[in-house]
């Protein structure tokens, strides 16, 4: 997916004036010229300089305002990409009330599924796998992998 | 000679050993998988290094990515799929020799002289290392300023062939190191009252996110198919003593070629094998053979790409500054040991740095035997369903990135920074100077903001001492020179710039 330089350019470039007057708000260091803002001002200054740049120069180019490749137009993969993000976010929002093992199973089933495993198989992969980083993290290395709603029947 | 003593003692350990044979296998695994890099492999490592002490956790490290180089030509070799982007640079050389009946001498070319210029890389690793770290101690704050700044003007000009869009990345990177308490001041910037911002963006699920999970993100909407291969693969070390005998200015130069590259920092292996491929075809007798099945650029690159592996650890080690993006995930795990890297640690602790050195010598021999273990598998290697890997490697990030601080938080910063790093390079931003700008973002202010305490805000004082000012005038010298040659490049090609560049 490419996106035009000048509208990313443009995007960047309200981003750092953004940064720019945000700073301005930071607290002068007591009995210093330079505080904290002083970093993130300079940076924010090259940044906007750079994208304004990226943006005239995309002006002077045909490049269509937005490419989507071969790969995005496909729904089939279309929908594995999203399946990942998606499956990322279940993961992050409710692997503390539904424990690893069933958030981690869901998240290989989709995506398995999502990247044309067949589903049988796909469920053998995720169990293995599953169980093989439960063991790895929870047992090894003592990571506090959530239970979830297997804590009555924790190992 | 008591510190050598101490550091094969630490590293003659069971702990130590058996992390190194793993994580050796490991990265083979990871490298021969096409689509998985060698990058990926150090992150994906870093969740579990993080439970271990600090000399099986870089032993696991730096056997891994060497392994993970290697391996990056047999897909190359056998398929003609780069298996990590630092083999793509003589991929269709191998292939060509494959395709003679010849696999078995590219396969080897690959593994011996990889072998031979790691160990170059790490005999330069050995040499200037400690003579760089006693100049060092004797640096102030100007002279860090110019050295980080060196660093990133490195890895914004010398590695991208889009310098404009490495700048932005870069003060992205930089904007990003900013957030949190962290800075002179101890002010909380950029952190919008959020607790979890308080300490920072969490470096190492960046990393995992911009190296695995962009990866993962890609490879759902590649349209790339994979072929397979099953014919028998003969004897990989046979007649390989002759091409070095027959090769050894290639062999030198490329081990030469590629740890130099490895210092500059920002440019690694990959940048080192497309130069001195291009090197080698320049240089020699015959380059109407190049592109034919002619093991002479094989030599040279595939020296070249290990040895800049150890190239890139010289920096890391003295400066703390990376040589490139394998580099960077290995500062963040040194400061998670407290093996901060600079000077001061060939001072204070000598032994962990011998230790690292023998770890390199050890990756390198152990790379003989896992390679030829590898090989010898590798036509059911290249068959593995990708499809049903790359769901697990999420599962994997989820869970590592998790297990550094067990916060979620750090599980959203994973996501985020996996997207927006596959739209970065899809839309022909370079990642690593993010990654150079986030890392090493802190230490840019600190000694800026130290120095022009110092130097009550003289600027003059920047260049008053002669090694800063050697610093600043190789820094300037970068900037201009590759603004000279964009110029010049515009002109003679035009408008058409933009067509050249895939979509």
């Amino acid at each position: 997916m490419r996106v035009h330089d000048s509208l990313i350019g443009g995007v960047l470039l309200v981003l750092a004036l953004a940064v720019l007057w945000h700073v301005q708000g930071f607290p002068p260091a007591p009995g210093q010229d330079f505080g904290p803002a002083a970093f993130p001002e300079l940076i924010a200054g090259g940044l906007a300089i750079a994208s304004a740049a990226l943006t005239w120069q995309g002006l002077r180019t045909s490049q269509p305002l937005l490419t989507v490749g071969e790969g995005l137009r496909s729904p089939r993969r279309l929908l594995a990409f999203a399946v990942v993000i998606a499956s990322a976010v279940f993961y992050i929002l409710l692997s503390e009330q539904l424990g690893f093992i069933v958030c981690s199973l869901v998240v290989l089933v989709a995506l398995q599924w999502a990247c044309g495993v067949r589903v049988g198989m796909g469920l053998v992969v995720a169990v293995v796998a599953t169980l093989a980083i439960h063991a790895a993290f929870y047992k090894l290395l003592k990571v506090p992998l959530p239970w979830g709603v297997l804590q009555p029947v924790a190992w | 000679m008591e510190h050598v003593v101490q550091a094969l003692s630490m590293v003659a350990t069971p702990t130590v050993l058996i992390s190194m044979l793993l994580s050796g296998m490991f990265g083979m695994f990871v490298g021969a998988v096409p689509g998985l890099t060698a990058t990926m492999a150090t992150a994906l490592l870093v969740p579990i290094t993080f439970f271990l002490p600090p000399v099986p956790a870089i032993g696991a490290i730096v056997t891994a990515t060497a392994m993970a180089i290697f391996a990056g030509d047999i897909p190359g070799a056998l398929l003609r799929i780069p298996g990590t982007p630092a083999s793509a640079a003589y991929c269709d050389e191998s292939y060509a020799m494959t395709r003679q009946g010849r696999g078995e001498v590219a396969l080897g070319i690959g593994l011996v002289f990889s072998c031979i210029g790691g160990l170059f890389g790490t005999a330069v690793l050995i040499l200037a290392a400690p003579a760089l770290a006693e100049v060092a101690i004797k640096f102030s704050s100007f002279e860090y300023f110019w050295l980080v700044s060196l660093g990133l003007t490195c890895a914004v000009f010398i590695t991208s062939d889009t310098p404009l869009k490495g700048v932005i990345t870069l003060c992205l990177g930089l904007l990003i190191g900013c957030v949190g308490l962290d800075n002179p001041a101890a002010y909380p910037r950029f952190t919008f009252g959020s607790a979890d911002l308080l300490g920072g963006v969490s470096l190492i699920p960046a990393m995992i996110g911009m190296f695995a999970v962009s990866e993962i993100l890609r490879f759902t909407i590649t349209t790339e198919e994979f072929g397979s291969f099953k014919k028998q693969i003969g004897s990989v070390f046979k007649g390989q003593w002759g091409l070095i005998k027959q090769y050894p200015a290639q062999t030198l130069r490329g081990s030469v070629l590629g740890t130099a590259v490895g210092i500059l920092p920002g440019a690694g292996a990959d940048m080192a094998a497309w130069m001195s491929y291009a090197m080698s075809k320049k240089l020699s007798k015959t380059p109407e053979k190049f592109g034919t099945g002619h093991p002479e650029g094989l030599v040279e690159a595939g020296a070249a790409n290990n040895s800049a592996l150890a190239g890139a650890w010289v920096p890391a080690l003295v400066f703390g500054i990376p040589g490139d993006s394998i580099t960077a995930i290995v500062i963040g795990v040194l400061y998670m040991k407290n093996m901060n890297p600079g000077p001061l640690i060939f001072i204070n602790n000598p032994e962990n740095v011998y230790a690292v050195f023998t770890i390199f010598v050890l990756a390198n021999l152990l790379m003989l035997p896992l390679g030829w273990a590898c090989i010898k598998v590798s036509a059911r290697l290249l068959r593995l369903p990708r499809n049903m890997l790359m769901p697990i490697i999420l599962v994997f990030c989820l869970v590592g990135s998790f297990a550094i601080n067990n916060a979620l938080f750090d599980v959203w910063t994973l996501l985020a920074f996996g997207v927006a790093a596959w739209f970065l390079e899809e839309n022909g931003f370079p990642v690593a100077p993010a990654i150079l700008g986030i890392l090493l973002g802190k230490m840019l202010e600190e000694n800026f903001i130290t120095s022009m305490i110092k130097s009550d805000g003289n600027l003059l004082a920047f260049v008053e001492r002669p090694i800063a000012a050697g610093l600043a005038a190789f820094t300037l010298l970068v900037w201009f020179g590759s603004g000279y040659m964009a110029l010049r490049r515009r002109r003679t090609r035009g408008a058409t710039v933009h067509a050249a560049i895939p979509p």
